[in-house]
């Protein structure tokens, strides 16, 4: 059942197409992420959403209520920002019941959701405190508290992670995610972040140019995404991308040229028709190094040790580098020659305009 | 070693400060305390207290203070109320925001004189003032401004005259206002009120702060605008401080209790600035 409805929305701005038709459903509970290079139009669409942008074409239907033309404070929407925007001559309590105030609460019940509130966020103690006399994480808690405290429908998240340090990030992901479990309330979330994004989401929409480019589960996306834009964008390290020349097709299989080895590849795995020439997309834990028989030599150029795994930049016979996940232990040596095997179930393949012509296998 | 080079070094500013406050303010006080009458040259014998008898008793000085005070306090509550609206306005984008700005500081570049030649002349004149002909076109009688209601007069040209000063230092700090925090209220339900008196208020609590302070101390000594229009009266209506000084040291030649007058506008200035300092200073530290 929809919740959220986008249809066909537009944003024009003096001379930029910042939004370009953007059509999404989203069910009520959902946790939906955007996730985009910048520049994508993802705070953009998030801020049409929340009516701090007027946009210039298309609908916005929320609960079945059309609210593309309504003014923000009537759209029942909660947005926590990127720099928090608490209200600073204004106590962590004063902050958290601003809302409940102006909608003219009783006493007893502004009192009574504070406290509930600021019980769910460990916030009790500073509820005397002004702004500044906290740190990033509380900042961002009271932020976030302020957004609950009115029991929107839908919660909107610029970025709210992207000003804390890396050790708090993944803290304060995760009681993102505790909080989206206990409410229940539907969550739209930007980020540039592609982690945030996985792990977060119940579903991504990536975003590119004003467009959106693919929807899907973090692990659809992950597994099948639709073009070379999400295939790079998923995904760290990155996606190997290697260009292969022809593509012979004798009977049930296709033989992909891969500098000179032969490739086979099972032909029902392609949907469309067979281009001249394809890119063969494979992620760096589908690839191993092996003493004999590989699908391809290279030259490894460097070794990232991580501790739980490391990371081999290798260069091929074509000068062109690409990653393979080695295990952590991994006694390999700058400059050394090695065989590498390549998962066959797991290639993707992309044509000339970089959309992906394969789909993956069935789970077996 | 090195703090008495630093010190040494700062040694000709500090003393040429010094030199700059102490001399004027011991001669004042000196001159306070004798005869000094420009009238009656050679006569300067120690007379204690007297001068300031002389300028307490003085039958100006109770309106003198009080019209400095009242004066004072308008100006402030006029440039400050008004000023906050007017930058408030004229914060959004509009066609024209840049003319429009210009006009509303340039009253700022005229000299007080000008000012009040201006108003005198061109706006209070009870024959071809620009508000006599309102007022006649109205069907009213034309009011005689500068003698009718002269502090009022005086009020509004020194509104007019530092109305700009205050946009200036309003403008720019709600330049500052954090935009993601409005956007915030605007979630939260805040009408544009709500904005207004629950942000911007607050974020404007500082500079008007400052704007109060500089203010206070140039409205404590106005004097041109008095002298080119009013001349202090009729009576001592538009008669402040400073003019009262004025006319006792040039217009009776009484050097003696116009340093006097000069002490005590030194001693209510502090009171004044006391009183807001504990006013609207905590401001400051916020």
């Amino acid at each position: 059942m929809t919740y959220l409805a986008i249809t066909d929305l537009q944003k024009h701005y003096d001379n930029y197409h910042a939004l370009r038709g953007i059509n999404l459903s989203i069910s009520e509970g959902e946790f939906v992420v955007f996730v985009g290079p910048s520049g994508c139009g993802k705070s953009t669409l998030l801020r049409t959403i929340a009516g701090l942008e007027s946009s210039t074409g298309g609908s916005i239907d929320l609960d079945g209520r059309d609210i593309t033309e309504v003014a923000s404070s009537k759209r029942d929407l909660a947005m926590v920002f990127q720099s928090y925007a608490l209200y600073p001559h204004m106590t962590v309590a004063d902050n958290l019941s601003f809302a409940l105030r102006l909608a003219k609460v009783s006493d007893a019940e502004i009192k009574d959701k504070v406290r509930s509130v600021s019980a769910s966020l460990q916030l009790d103690a500073l509820l005397e405190r002004k702004p500044k006399e906290l740190s990033g994480g509380q900042r961002q808690r009271v932020a976030i508290g302020r957004a609950i405290v009115r029991q929107p429908k839908v919660f909107l998240f610029d970025e709210p992670l992207s000003n804390l340090d890396a050790a708090l990030r993944v803290q304060m992901r995760l009681e993102l995610a505790r909080l989206h479990k206990k409410l229940g309330t539907t969550m739209i979330y930007v980020t540039h972040d592609q982690v945030e994004a996985m792990t977060l989401a119940d579903r991504v929409v990536i975003l590119n140019a004003g467009q959106i480019e693919q929807v899907g589960t973090p692990l659809e996306l992950y597994r099948q995404p639709n073009s070379r834009f999400v295939a790079e964008f998923i995904g760290t390290p990155k996606m190997n991308l290697i260009p292969a020349n022809r593509i012979v097709r004798n009977e049930d299989t296709l033989s992909i040229d891969l500098l000179g080895q032969q490739i086979p590849f099972p032909a029902n795995r392609l949907k469309g028709p067979l281009p001249d020439s394809v890119v063969i997309g494979i992620r760096p834990e589908h690839m191993s190094l092996v003493e004999t028989d590989g699908d391809l030599t290279g030259r490894i150029e460097l070794v990232e040790h991580l501790g739980s795994e490391a990371y081999a930049h290798l260069q091929l016979s074509s000068d062109q580098t690409i990653i393979i996940k080695a295990p952590a232990r991994t006694e390999l040596k700058d400059g050394q020659e090695v065989n590498i095997k390549i998962d066959v179930s797991e290639i993707i393949l992309f044509n000339e305009s970089d959309r992906v012509i394969s789909v993956i296998p069935e789970e077996a | 070693m090195k703090r008495s080079i630093t010190r040494l070094l700062m040694a000709p500013s500090v003393i040429m400060l010094l030199v700059w406050m102490i001399i004027p303010l011991s001669m004042t006080i000196y001159f306070s305390t004798i005869r000094y009458n420009l009238l009656y040259p050679g006569q300067n014998n120690f007379v204690g207290w007297m001068n300031f008898e002389f300028f307490i008793t003085d039958p100006g000085f109770i309106p003198a203070v009080s019209n400095t005070l009242i004066l004072l306090l308008s100006v402030l509550i006029i440039t400050v109320v008004v000023g906050v609206m007017l930058s408030a306005l004229i914060d959004k984008p509009f066609f024209g925001q840049g003319i429009v700005r210009v006009l509303l500081i340039s009253p700022f570049f005229i000299m007080p004189t000008v000012n009040a030649l201006i108003w005198k002349n061109m706006m209070m004149n009870p024959v071809y003032g620009i508000f006599a002909w309102i007022s006649e076109s109205l069907g009213f009688e034309p009011i005689d401004w500068l003698s009718s209601y002269p502090l009022m007069s005086v009020i509004i040209m020194v509104s007019w005259q530092w109305l700009p000063f205050a946009i200036l230092v309003f403008v720019t700090a709600l330049q500052s206002q954090d935009t993601e925090q409005k956007e915030a209220a605007q979630m939260d339900g805040a009408t544009g009120w709500h904005i207004f008196r629950y942000l911007t208020i607050p974020h404007l609590a500082r500079p008007i702060a400052v704007v109060v302070m500089i203010e206070t101390i140039f409205l404590l000594a106005v004097f041109a605008e008095i002298f080119v229009s009013t001349g202090g009266g009729p009576g001592y209506d538009s008669t402040n401080l400073a003019y009262l000084i004025y006319n006792q040291a040039l217009l009776q030649y009484d050097v003696g209790v116009a340093s006097a007058g000069g002490l005590f506008a030194v001693l209510l200035a502090n009171i004044v600035a006391i009183f807001l300092i504990r006013a609207v200073g905590k401001n400051l530290t916020v």
